[in-house]
């Protein structure tokens, strides 16, 4: 007996042995949560003595946490803005760079019986159901984008997001650039004031939560819909052109971009102009410090970018329908690793 | 007089005592300052975080002060944060919850200790009893899975015979108040049987009997004799189960709908404050947000810390046991 | 027969009835519980489950091992705290009480043991994860062992205020001091009730889920040492619930049903011992 309680605790007590392992911790972003998952899997299975553990708590848990320095580096698709990038400074004496890693897009899902195909979505429409003004699946609104679908007329139960969310930012910026009532009345960030709803965590308790509720409404992440076999519509975008989410019009939406892309990468795409872009398109964005104490950390980091930004890496976030990041960015953000200390 | 014999019998299984023992040269007095380091330890881990919660929730209740109880307005983006919709869902759903769990823990109690005979009675209370092990996870788990879909094919009926009632209108989407409530009726009716069974079974026979020497039926004794008597500790029975379901938190997140609003319906969607501060913590950005949210647990600290201490002090003086 | 005694009558059988029915009630509400968990977790339940570690989001397969042994970790370290402070506090209201200090000390644990758990956790953020800079096995353990410690201390208190003075006065009687007394023939006295109140103790912060989101964090890899986030059972169980995933669900059904066993278990395993063991009364 006493020799099996021996063993036991030397056991447990090797277990806290720890190997010439690199363990990083990051925190953040649902959005690309499935691209980042599968990727810091592969980079395990080709460094076994690295270990990135990502934890998808939502942008806002990201940002909060690489801000602490609990985390090693965070996760948004809503970028920083100026008091959070001065709130960084103030608590850990540096600065905080954001790299982004793939585009995606914030689509439309719903769950109402009766309607497989694709319904088309009018800025006016969206924007007046999370404002609460459009209640029911048969207004006019709706109808009159798409003729010919029997919708109901029962209530919409609009979905939205309980935590801090990047893929809420996306979302309410597009709607506070297409709509001057929710830009006052709701305005933009992680968290907002919803005006209806039912709130569920994380892009995954958002799809689960439309899957389980007729005749709702929701935004979630392209992959999320697609995985989860859901139905998503086709958004007008600023030319006039009903446009359904894909790789392709994430990366339409892109290249508006390119030619102002700031230094330090954070830009938004919603609503770009161009006749094939999706309206909620999105960067998404890994959140380093610019001066990383621990050197093998830092190594590890500075590798996992650049194999991110290699093309297998890309190709995988393909094959999961993310945007891969436009050449232009890619050179770029090899270039800003540097600043990396 | 004890003979060695039988204090060697317990002292049988001391060897680890004796080697304890050895380390206690001091004898008594060494015994007495380690036991007291611990108790008091207690005392002060307690003590620390009260601590805690009171300073790291300075700048909320400095930028609210009092108005913090009575605000709706949830909003992170405009800075604006109030208690009001969490506490209302809080008591809500712990209200429904006792609702429920009153009359059919009180009665299961009844039964439990005056018509069951004794081996049943014990068996049954075992049962019911594990049910209060079930993790809260557990609960949750059962309460997305099982109970939204049954809560989803009765509503029609219930809105059929309450409909006209402003607290069953409006839309149900599965995730509502009175799926957290029902839920919660589940997890406390087992301290509601378990301690009103054991004071109904404090209430001396000689009570019964006299009612019964009078002519009075089993239920008119147990009713209107035995039940009043024990009426301080079923009450306090009551509260502690109040002060379980007010701090609960993962059972309620899962079901309760996410929505900072305060709605007349029980069809509708809440919050409570222990699911709110759950979900939102790790993610609040802006120390105003994360001091309102500690502010939020000292709130629920402080509706527990009085309901438990009403509690324990209605128990205590029925069963005057030291500890129940 | 007046009519009045007729009414009373009916009353009697019709109430009575009822509290049965409220019982019965209660009790299938437990048995339907553990059978539709049993049912539903056991047929989702593989090998992988205990062997493998969790796959990238949005694929199947997969299972919960490192969740398994986080687990047991922060049991480990939650018993480290929670036993010994739990139970010398309990040895000391026993023994050595009955001034002022017991009854702050008694009024205390009672206040602790009614701190909602998500509370314990926002402490244990504040204090340890927030100075420390990260998440850790650790401080999850910290927050579920000051968890353990109120229904430690009561249980060790009342199973040794159980124990006969008469023991007591006749290890005195022959000699022993007071400290020797209580080692040598109060504790082992009462130890199995001690030791069942510890493993109900355990088995209840086991399925503990509010402190550990904010202290151990979540893992998708093993987790070395002490010092890192780690995966658990009951977090697990939550955050593949909520998710829309099939395959998540079913993970978070074979999760919940060996977690349920596992404190069901216990629970049984240690009420028969107390009750067989018939001289410590319940």
């Amino acid at each position: 007996m006493k020799k099996l309680v021996c063993l036991i605790f030397s056991a447990t007590l090797l277990a806290g042995v720890v190997s010439a392992q690199v363990l990083i911790n990051g925190a953040g972003a649902t959005f690309p949560y499935p691209v980042y998952s599968k990727w810091f899997n592969q980079y395990h299975q080709k460094f076994s003595n690295i270990q990135i553990n990502y934890q998808s708590q939502g942008s806002g848990a990201g940002i909060r946490q690489v801000t602490e320095g609990t985390v090693d580096f965070g996760a948004s698709d809503g970028p920083m803005n100026e008091d959070q990038l001065k709130q960084f400074q103030a608590k850990r004496g540096s600065q905080i760079l954001h790299f982004p890693t793939v585009m995606g897009a914030d689509v439309i899902a719903y769950n109402v019986a009766g309607v497989s195909k694709e319904l088309n979505f009018t800025p006016e429409a969206i924007a007046g159901i999370f404002l609460g003004k459009i209640t029911k699946w048969s207004d006019p609104e709706l109808a009159k984008a798409n003729p010919g679908v029997k919708l109901p007329g029962s209530d919409i139960v609009v979905v939205h997001r309980s935590d801090g969310s990047g893929t809420t930012y996306v979302f309410v910026d597009y709607l506070s650039k297409v709509s001057k009532e929710w830009e006052t009345k709701v305005g933009r960030g992680t968290s907002v004031n919803w005006p209806v709803g039912l709130g569920g965590k994380g892009n995954e308790g958002v799809a689960g939560q439309i899957k389980q509720t007729p005749n709702s409404i929701g935004y979630i992440e392209l992959i999320y819909a697609i995985q989860n076999k859901m139905a998503y519509g086709n958004v007008r975008n600023a030319a006039g052109k009903f446009v359904k989410p894909s790789t392709a019009s994430v990366s339409a939406a892109a290249t508006g971009s390119l030619k102002e892309m700031p230094e330090d990468f954070r830009v938004s795409i919603t609503n770009a102009p161009g006749k094939d872009c999706y309206p909620i398109s999105s960067f998404t964005w890994l959140l380093i410090p610019a001066r990383i104490q621990d050197q093998a950390k830092k190594k590890a980091l500075v590798d996992f970018l650049r194999w991110m930004l290699d093309n297998d890496a890309q190709a995988t976030a393909e094959a999961l329908d993310y945007a891969r990041l436009p050449k232009a960015v890619v050179a770029k953000e090899i270039k800003a690793i540097s600043k990396i200390q | 007089m004890p003979t060695s014999t039988s204090i060697a019998e317990y002292a049988r299984p001391s060897e680890r005592a004796r080697s304890f023992l050895s380390r206690l040269r001091g004898g008594d007095a060494a015994a007495h300052l380690i036991t007291f380091l611990a108790a008091a330890s207690i005392v002060f881990v307690t003590g620390w975080i009260v601590f805690e919660l009171y300073t790291n929730s300075v700048l909320s209740r400095r930028e609210f002060g009092w108005s913090f109880l009575t605000t709706q307005v949830w909003d992170p983006v405009a800075g604006q944060f109030g208690a009001l919709p969490f506490i209302y869902g809080t008591l809500v759903t712990s209200g429904l919850a006792l609702l429920q769990a009153i009359p059919l823990g009180v009665g299961a109690a009844i039964f439990l200790s005056e018509l069951a005979p004794s081996r049943v009675s014990d068996a049954l209370t075992f049962l019911i009893e594990l049910l209060a092990a079930v993790p809260s996870v557990i609960y949750g788990l059962l309460g997305v899975f099982v109970l939204i879909p049954f809560l989803k094919t009765i509503e029609p009926a219930i809105r059929r015979v309450l409909g006209f009632l402003p607290y069953f209108q409006g839309p149900f989407y599965g995730v509502s108040v009175l799926t957290a409530g029902f839920v919660l009726a589940i997890m406390v009716i087992p301290f509601i049987i378990s301690i009103s069974r054991e004071v109904l079974l404090a209430v001396p026979a000689d009570q019964r009997e006299a009612a019964m020497a009078l002519g009075a039926t089993k239920w008119e004794a147990t009713w209107d004799i035995v039940v009043p008597f024990a009426r301080k500790g079923i009450i306090g029975s009551i509260f502690l189960a109040l002060a379980r379901s007010l701090g609960e938190t993962m059972a309620v997140t899962m079901v309760i709908g996410n929505d900072p609003k305060i709605h007349a319906s029980l069809f509708a969607p809440g919050y409570s404050i222990a699911s709110v501060i759950a979900n939102e913590f790790t993610e609040a950005t802006g120390d105003l947000y994360v001091h309102a949210l500690i502010e939020l647990g000292l709130v629920l600290f402080a509706l527990t810390f009085v309901i438990n201490g009403l509690a324990r002090l209605l128990i205590l003086s029925t069963t005057r046991k030291g500890s129940s | 027969m007046t009519a009045r005694l007729v009414y009373r009558k009916a009353t009697n059988i019709v109430m009575l009835t009822l509290t049965g029915v409220c019982t019965l009630l209660a009790v299938s509400v437990l048995f339907f519980i553990l059978g539709y968990l049993l049912w539903h977790g056991g047929k989702s339940l593989t090998w992988d489950f205990f062997t493998k570690l969790p796959v990238p989001v949005g694929e199947t397969g997969g299972g919960m091992a490192n969740a398994i042994v986080g687990s047991a970790k922060l049991l480990l370290i939650a018993s480290l705290i929670g036993v010994p402070v739990g139970f010398l506090g309990g040895v000391y209201l026993a023994e050595f009480g009955g001034s002022t200090f017991s009854y702050i000390v008694r009024y205390t644990t009672d206040l602790l043991n009614g701190v909602p758990s998500i509370v314990i956790g926002i402490f244990a953020y504040t204090v340890i994860i927030v100075r420390q800079h990260h998440f850790s096995t650790f401080a999850g353990g910290i927050a579920l062992g000051v968890m353990m410690i109120p229904i430690a201390v009561r249980s060790t208190e009342e199973f040794l205020k159980a124990v006969p003075n008469s023991l007591r006065e006749g290890a005195v009687a022959l000699g022993a001091s007071r400290s020797k007394a209580i080692v040598t023939v109060v504790i082992p006295a009462a130890i199995h009730g001690i030791l069942t109140g510890i493993m109900l103790d355990l088995a209840r912060v086991a399925g503990e889920t509010a402190p550990l989101i904010f202290t151990a964090f979540g893992n998708q890899f093993w987790s070395p040492g002490w010092n890192q986030p780690t995966s658990s059972l009951p977090v697990m169980i939550y955050t593949y619930a909520i998710s829309p995933y099939d395959d998540w669900h079913r993970q978070a059904w074979s999760a919940g049903f060996v977690l349920l066993t596992l404190v069901l278990l216990v629970n049984v395993f240690s009420r028969l011992i107390l009750a067989r063991k018939g001289h410590i009364a319940r």
